[in-house]
């Protein structure tokens, strides 16, 4: 057996072994030995110093999201430590694998209010899918292999290893065997062949069948399996919001986007549907408004790997529990082949409104002002739709989830349960880390792109080529909207005066461009994809914009508000 | 809006640190109180149990259940009413010994509540009972009118499954063979 050696060289060599290549983080007094053992690995890693810790859980987000390797990031103990909760949290609502490692004080020192010390396990626990304490240096390799088979296998999510300074200076002798087993946690259920059986005889008898993709499709690599069963049954489908790309956007059977700023189509008929198929979504109550008048007409079957997530939002009258991968494989070989012409026709009048009353309008705005939904749009279609769109939170994040076009999957990278606004710059970076061959563009508003504005400086010190536009309206525009509509035009706290951008950009030696005419964004956008350097697109975008279609909060997924004529 | 009645959670769990603060928060979450809790180890080596007591309606408790069982450390949880179960707590009572011995249907009274004795000095008696809440309480009512109760505590509900014979060791083994294979 060889020397024995620190922990933080065993943390080191662990991460190696589960081939990590890629890490997000910034050092503190409680890490500081796992940041010097860093120091003999730089060949070994792709280290990131990110401007805070907030963004270093976002950027091990975003790696992970177009990467599907799990993210991993690394911060000192104490308020380091809690500057990951919200990314934590993020990651927890959007089962994003990701690993945070945080400092703690040495064990003796345990509960004695010590300096920069926080009970993180005990913080983070209803928030991550495991978190454990590492006391020793024996621990490291253990702790570390079930972090990643637990953050990653069945539904991912994030976990926390507390790293105590002892442990990390500690020495131990170091031997790694990588977890796969762990017996009171069941990744996925076994494919039950009396659940596919019912499930497939209740899509046999549907006319009207509906099925509503969510993430869990691409965090189970079953796109294919996905577009087979659409194909074979000729079952029209719409994503959630983390579910888009999952299809491509031109998939004969691909209807959209439900929820509240979805399409008209798949909402209006998710209260027409016989049979509502959801795979890997679940029910969030922006997918259903009301989910007491959701889908009450149709028989619901849910396709899922999480047996909490069963009857939780919106009951059902059949379950498929299981990895998607292996479900729709099954349900596919179960089902019948089908033709619903009647039916897919039937979406068009619902498509044509929409197209009439909200997309031409947006598209080709009357109005002087430039619309957020047509510089998405341009980019979308000036990158040949196989960019990344990564979003902040808000009005930017609707306009591009509604405009941007995909032809492949792990695509879109946005904060969907959580909602975090400040989530866009650094999920981006890490996004463009995950996806180096790939273009990366950011939509984020004034307000968002202000909460974490410091990231700007990773951005330069790490030559990350993100594409950034920021859609400014100088309001925090969604709230706006709602203030607009539902609380009597009474602007409260939405109005920003913000700084010049493009001299902020300067300052960090970003490439940028103001953009304030329609007639500039051919070329700007154009001079933004010209290289694969960073770049600040900063568009002034119209004031009163408001995103439609709308169902508001808690309503009937039909009572969809469009633009007064 | 369904009633709400008394349910028994049992949950079966590693025996780690901060296992009860992941139950507890999952309760916390819903907003349901926890009326009686009991932790101890199993009858298998390193597995804890825990029987947690709350009032809730039916669909609450699936959904609390489901997500308990959901957690990593936790290997089975589930739910059942009082109609399912034998169940039990264990009651003390310290009372001064002048004051016991002045009662004078010190018989009757053990008779009555099948009390134990465990401890008799010349300033105190503790007694014990076990057995529902109704009959823990219906003691401690009755003692409090004919005397001062100097101290009174009362554990939290252990139970066991009437229609089911607990086959955890069967459901490991089987989940360890599958892992073999």
């Amino acid at each position: 057996m060889s020397d024995p050696i620190k922990g933080s060289y065993i943390l080191m060599e662990s991460l190696l072994r589960e081939g990590v290549d890629t890490i997000f983080g910034y050092p503190g007094g409680s890490i500081i030995p796992v940041f010097d053992a860093l120091y003999d690995y730089m060949d070994k890693f792709n280290y990131l110093l990110m401007r805070h810790e907030q963004g270093a859980v976002h950027a091990a987000e975003g790696y992970a999201r177009v990467s599907g390797k799990p993210g991993v990031c690394i911060v000192t103990s104490g308020p380091g430590a809690t500057n990951t909760i919200t990314g934590i949290g993020d990651a927890m609502m959007d089962s994003t694998p990701i690993i945070v490692i945080t400092g703690q004080v040495g064990t003796s020192s345990l509960g004695t209010d010590a300096f920069q010390e926080i009970d993180m396990v005990g913080i983070t626990q209803p928030i991550t899918k495991w978190a454990c304490q590492i006391r020793s240096a024996d621990e490291v390799a253990d702790a570390v292999a079930k972090a990643f088979y637990i953050s990653t296998t069945g539904r991912p999510g994030p976990v926390v290893l507390d790293f105590t300074k002892n442990a990390q200076n500690e020495l131990a002798n170091f031997h790694y065997e990588r977890c796969t087993y762990y017996r009171s946690y069941i990744p996925a259920p076994h494919v039950c062949p009396e659940q596919i059986k019912e499930a497939a005889k209740l899509i046999n008898e549907a006319q009207k069948p509906l099925a509503i993709v969510g993430q869990g499709v691409v965090l189970g690599n079953a796109e294919n399996e996905l577009l087979q069963f659409l194909e074979k049954a000729d079952i029209p489908a719409a994503s959630t919001l983390l579910g888009l790309s999952a299809m491509p956007t031109d998939f004969r059977l691909n209807k959209g986007f439900v929820g509240m700023h979805g399409n008209i189509a798949p909402n209006m008929k998710t209260n027409e549907c016989d049979v509502l198929i959801a795979i890997g979504m679940r029910f969030d109550d922006r997918v259903t408004g009301n989910p007491n008048t959701y889908a009450q007409q149709a028989k619901i079957i849910h396709v899922d790997i999480d047996p909490a997530e069963i009857d939780k939002n919106v009951k059902t009258t059949a379950k498929v529990l299981g990895d998607a991968k292996e479900t729709l494989a099954a349900l596919t070989q179960a089902i019948n082949p089908a033709r619903h012409e009647a039916w897919i026709q039937s979406f068009e009048p619902y498509e044509q409104k929409e197209q009439e009353t909200v997309i031409e309008k947006e598209l080709h705005h009357e109005g002087e002002r430039i619309t957020m939904s047509e510089i998405v749009r341009k980019v979308s279609d000036a990158t040949q739709r196989e960019a990344v769109l990564v979003t902040d939170v808000g009005q930017n994040q609707m306009a591009s989830a509604r405009y941007f076009q995909y032809k492949q999957t792990r695509s879109i990278v946005t904060s969907g349960g959580l909602g975090t606004m400040g989530f866009g710059i650094p999920a981006a970076i890490g996004a463009k880390v995950g996806a180096p061959e790939r273009t990366v563009c950011l939509f984020v508003g004034d307000g968002g792109f202000q909460m974490t504005i410091e990231e700007l400086g990773t951005i330069m010190q790490s030559n990350i080529g993100v594409k950034m536009i920021l859609l400014n309206n100088n309001y925090l525009g969604m709230v706006r909207q709602w203030q607009e509509l539902f609380f009597h035009k009474r602007y409260s706290s939405t109005a920003m005066a913000n700084p010049d951008f493009n001299l902020i950009a300067n300052a960090y030696h970003i490439a940028n461009r103001h953009v304030t005419k329609r007639d500039e964004i051919d070329e700007a956008v154009a001079d933004m994809l010209k290289d694969d350097q960073a770049y600040l697109l900063v568009v002034d975008v119209e004031e009163n914009g408001l995103i439609y279609p709308m169902i508001p909060a808690g309503e009937t997924v039909t009572n969809i508000l469009t633009p007064k004529a | 809006m369904e009633n709400k009645k008394l349910y028994t959670v049992t949950i079966f769990s590693e025996n780690h640190v901060g296992l009860l603060n992941q139950i507890s928060n999952i309760f916390t979450r819903r907003g349901l109180n926890i009326e009686t809790l009991s932790v101890s180890p199993s009858a298998i080596e390193g597995i804890h149990k825990f029987t947690v007591t709350s009032f809730s309606d039916l669909d609450t408790i699936e959904k609390v259940v489901k997500q308990i069982d959901k957690r990593v450390d936790i290997i089975k949880s589930f739910y059942n009413t009082d109609e399912e179960l034998v169940y039990q707590e264990i009651a003390l009572y310290k009372v001064a010994t002048d004051q016991f011995l002045a009662l004078g249907s010190i018989e009757e009274l053990i008779r009555k509540y099948n009390i134990r004795i465990l401890e008799m000095t010349t300033n105190c008696v503790v007694l014990e009972k076990t057995g529902h809440y109704d009959e823990t309480q219906g003691l401690f009512e009755e003692l409090s009118e004919k005397l001062t109760i100097l101290q009174f505590i009362r554990s939290g509900r252990i139970a066991i499954n009437k229609s089911k014979i607990e086959r955890l060791s069967d459901m490991l083994a089987k989940l360890n063979k599958e892992h073999q294979q």
